[in-house]
């Protein structure tokens, strides 16, 4: 079946690339409106403090400034959240971080808006700052919102741990630590706002989520959502960080068109949206796991607590894909896994790309290299022995009845690397200044969003009487591709080249609210939407066909541009005249498609459920050189292997693994958002490394295909896999060259050194402080690791 | 401030005009020209996306003041084709996949422009170091580094 495709699974070039290559792709900043203000925002002075006043005579009063607002100048709600509503959209009586906003100005030129901004008296009242999770979480520790600190626990429990750890030959317990990580998408964010013609606003902008960005404008403004038209302009990367921080500008820069009365354009300097914008959580993560001598597992004990920050914004949603992945695809029949969420006066923290499963994956994967070294196997064959296979129930309770194949990707990508060869030679190896190492790593994944909310998507597509077509949907393109593998589905169902499609940019007034296009769902939800949309306009012009050519419609199909007799392939009508005809006897040529994900389930109470309706499986091996003079790291060979279902276009699916494992290199070696006493201590890319071209080596990528019967054309997902397991390969490597091993991420020269200092006494970092001499102590503070 | 005199070829075109000289060549390319290829990313000279081509090399253009083009010549990303017609560097990163969100892309085919310009047949590692000054968050480089490597027209066109 899978040869009979025409468009599907190949590389088609994608739909929107043309006009960014020829630099007429307009992303937000590159709209400009006749007549616009200049919006900016005074941001606190203290990341936790009262506002005892704010005094906007002076600025209001400078010429060319046409507006200053504060909280009170809202009509509507002031704040705004996804679950808990306490996200202050300008704050009002207190800052909870230093990226809350405070007032607000719109201007003439940019030059008056900042001179107006500085003119803006606030008087503070500093408060104690909390910054470290855990203390929040300790009773009698100060609470920034109503309640308590402590607004998550999300549990899991299966069996009996105590029975478990009875069972238990030895028990290996440690402590995981991840930092804080800023998205890094290249364009800052960006919205240009203006007065709708019959009230209201229509606000073009770098929005990822649209209709949450909305529906938080109208309830700001207090008008209905038919009022408020957001357009997604092509998006300049995201990776899940353009949610709550666009929708605040979106609210703030509605608020000043609508009492200015003109255009007001916001945009973000590259400091304000490193000092504001939402970051990955770091967790810290207690694993507890009983073992027997042969490698199984009796028991697992979790406890993990992330950092919410300012903010309850995705954490709710995040840390519940935690905490049904916490164990990793393996075997255990007694969990028990408890993942908290607790403020702190931090940068929020909220939606990233891998959404939880990074943080976790990072102390699976080490835990189970661990119990390897432990019981005397190597990191592939205890995998092996505890991995999932079909039929395989879940810590949750689920029984996995789709294609599990784990197993085929880790063995996949032990061969592509000589894993166990080279894991025995590297193993033996003490001798030499640079020592290499490989490390692998797997994971399982609940593909879309599963029980954490509704999820439901609309795709349009509307075929035009000279047989091109235009198509739409609710999931919006981040740069991910999802254009274009809706684009390929609808080709493929019409049988028509993707020259012929023009796909358009997400707009709230024109398609119906598809949720967030977070958790990878662009292909399985928008793609089945897709391919139901363009269905029906298939089905309208086959019967079209028939009436024409008078042949019955089972006998015709749509292939090449042609409508075709399916057996001698004969070409009856172009798909122009087709659609002509179509047209001329007023039929409908266009097809709303709407796709409802298969039902999932959650019982909050009982820690089990159906979580998510499939799963995708993927594994990842790195080989490193360890300088051990300097404590560098250089990932010379990276293996990465995912089961994606069915590839809809193979060129974007390697892009995705690539783009994936680079973002994770990241996450393991390099990137830190180093957050001090609640102050960020890196604003730019001068400071804030992500992996550059020399950092990220050549990588091999193997496409699984177990195509699945919950996506369309048996696809799944692809975007967030990529990017969650390899940190965890990297650091396995680090062991394997050089017998120590990284308990915190990210692995820097100095924690790769540290390593080396204290095994003698086993004592973490912290703890060591004064031991070490100055240098050791200043750079450990440098990364963080006193919090 | 007083606006000083400058003449420049920009993508082609002659420009005279009087320019705020604290201005940078980005905000000029794109605030006052409305040449909205040229992407800002950082303003630091650390992202590239700002990347143009002054008289052939590779330049940061968020580094560069307007008066500092007086009488140079300025490539920018609208510059590449001729007409509806593709420059090879525009084809090849279609082709291979080398466009994610895009943003880093104008940037990306500056620095790979002067690369070729002056490396025809530039090795793996070339290809990485010419871009090393451009940060792209999507696509790992990859498909970036083969779409320079295989612009066979560029090279062949180069080695004559
Ligand atoms: S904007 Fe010029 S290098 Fe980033
Ligand atoms: S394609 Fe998105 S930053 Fe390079």
């Amino acid at each position: 079946m899978a040869d009979k495709h025409k468009i599907i699974g190949k590389s088609e070039r994608r739909v929107d690339a043309w006009g960014k290559v020829t630099g007429r792709a307009k992303f937000a900043e590159d709209y400009t409106v006749g007549h616009q203000l200049w919006g900016m925002v005074l941001r606190a002075k203290f990341p936790h403090a009262k506002i005892l006043s704010v005094d906007i005579s002076q600025a209001a009063s400078l010429p060319g400034v046409e507006a200053v607002l504060t909280a009170k100048d809202i009509p509507g709600s002031k704040t705004f959240g996804i679950v808990l509503k306490n996200q202050a959209i300008l704050a009002e009586d207190r800052v909870r971080y230093l990226g809350d906003g405070v007032a607000l100005v719109a201007a003439a030129s940019k030059e008056i808006a900042e001179r107006a901004i500085s003119l803006i008296v606030v008087e503070y009242e500093p408060l104690p700052v909390v910054s470290d999770p855990e203390e929040a979480m300790k009773p009698g520790a100060l609470v920034i919102h109503d309640e308590k600190n402590e607004f998550v626990h999300h549990k899991v429990r299966k069996g009996d741990i105590e029975k478990g750890f009875a069972e238990a030959d030895f028990v290996i317990e440690r402590r995981f630590k991840t930092q804080f990580i800023e998205h890094s998408y290249i364009e800052p964010e960006c919205v240009v706002a203006e007065l709708a013609e019959q009230g209201g606003v229509k606000i073009t902008g770098s929005v990822q989520n649209l209709f949450s960005s909305r529906r938080s404008v109208a309830d700001a403004l207090k008008i209905s959502l038919n009022r408020v038209q957001i357009i997604q302009a092509t998006l300049g990367g995201s990776f899940g960080g353009k949610d709550e921080v666009m929708t605040s500008m979106c609210c703030r820069a509605a608020l000043l068109a609508m009492k200015t009365g003109k255009p007001v354009k916001m945009v973000n300097t590259r400091e304000e949206s490193m000092l504001e914008s939402y970051k990955r959580h770091p967790y810290v993560m207690y694993y507890k796991w009983g073992a027997r001598k042969d490698g199984t597992i009796t028991a697992m004990e979790i406890r993990c607590i992330a950092d919410g920050g300012a903010y309850s914004s995705m954490s709710p949603f995040v840390t519940w894909r935690s905490v049904v992945q916490a164990t990793g695809p393996y075997y255990c029949e007694n969990v028990k896994t408890d993942v908290y969420a607790a403020y702190t006066n931090n940068n929020y923290t909220g939606a990233m790309r891998g959404f939880g499963s990074p943080q976790v994956n990072f102390a699976i994967e080490s835990m189970m290299d661990e119990l390897a070294e432990h019981v005397g196997m190597t990191p592939l064959e205890i995998r092996l022995k505890n991995g999932f296979e079909n039929y395989a129930v879940t810590a949750t309770g689920q029984k996995l009845n789709h294609t599990v194949s784990l197993k085929q990707v880790l063995r996949e990508a032990a061969q592509a690397i000589d894993f166990d060869r080279k894991w025995r030679e590297y193993r033996g190896v003490k001798e030499g200044e640079k020592k290499r190492g490989v490390g692998i790593a797997c994971s399982y994944r609940g593909v879309s969003l599963g029980a954490e909310g509704t999820d439901a998507a609309e795709t349009i597509v509307s075929v035009q009487t000279d047989g091109s077509v235009i198509v739409s949907s609710g999931v919006t393109d981040m740069g991910q591709g999802a254009q274009t593998q809706m684009s390929q589905i609808a080709a493929e169902v019409l049988g028509i080249s993707m020259d012929r499609i023009q796909f358009l940019n997400t707009n709230t007034s024109r398609v119906a609210d598809s949720g967030p296009t977070v958790a990878s769902r662009g292909t399985i939800m928008g793609g089945s939407a897709a391919k139901n949309a363009a269905e029906k306009v298939r089905a309208t012009l086959l019967e079209v066909g028939a009436e024409m050519t008078g042949v019955e419609i089972i006998a015709l199909d749509l292939a090449d541009n042609y409508l075709i007799r399916k057996n001698s392939m004969e070409r009856l009508a172009s798909f122009g005249e087709l659609t002509t005809a179509c047209f001329n006897k007023g039929k409908p040529m266009i097809g709303l498609g709407w796709h409802k994900s298969p039902p999932t389930s959650w019982h909050e109470e009982e820690g089990t459920g159906e979580a998510y309706f499939t799963f995708v499986y993927g594994a990842n091996a790195a080989e490193v050189e360890v300088d051990t003079g300097t404590g560098k790291v250089d990932v010379v060979d990276f293996v990465s292997v995912h089961d994606v279902g069915k590839a809809i276009n193979r060129g974007m699916v390697i892009g995705q693994m690539c783009g994936g494992v680079a973002m994770g290199l990241g996450y393991g070696l390099l990137e830190d958002f180093e957050i001090e006493d609640a102050i960020p201590k890196q604003l730019n890319f001068d400071e804030y490394l992500i992996p550059t071209s020399m950092d990220v080596p050549r990588i091999k990528t193997i496409i699984v295909e177990n195509e699945d019967p919950a996506g369309p054309f048996g696809a799944k997902s692809v975007g967030e896999p990529t990017n969650e397991l390899a940190a965890p390969a990297i650091v396995n490597a680090i062991f394997n060259a050089t017998g120590k091993r990284i308990y915190e991420i990210p692995a820097t020269l100095e924690r790769v050194l540290l390593g080396h200092k204290l095994s003698r006494s086993g004592k973490r970092g912290s703890e060591q402080k004064n031991s070490l001499d100055s240098m050791m102590v200043e750079s450990c503070k440098n990364r963080g690791e006193k919090g | 401030m007083k606006s000083v005199f400058i003449r420049t070829t920009i993508n082609g075109k002659t420009y005279e005009l009087d320019v705020r000289p604290n201005m940078t060549l980005l905000d000029f390319l794109r605030d006052e020209l409305g040449l909205t290829g040229t992407k800002r990313g950082c303003e630091v000279g650390e992202c590239g996306a700002c990347t143009v081509l002054m008289n052939g090399q590779a330049v940061n253009s968020c580094l560069i003041l307007v008066p500092q083009i007086d009488g140079q010549e300025i490539l920018t990303v609208e510059g590449l084709a001729e007409g509806e017609k593709l420059h090879p560097l525009q084809e090849s990163f279609l082709d291979h996949d080398a466009v994610h969100c895009g943003f880093c892309t104008p940037g990306m085919l500056m620095s790979a422009k002067d690369l070729l310009d002056h490396t025809p047949s530039p090795s793996e590692e070339e290809t990485r170091a010419a871009i090393s000054g451009n940060l792209c968050r999507c696509s790992g480089y990859q498909q970036i580094v083969d779409a320079i490597r295989e612009t066979e027209d560029v090279r062949s066109q180069k080695s004559k």
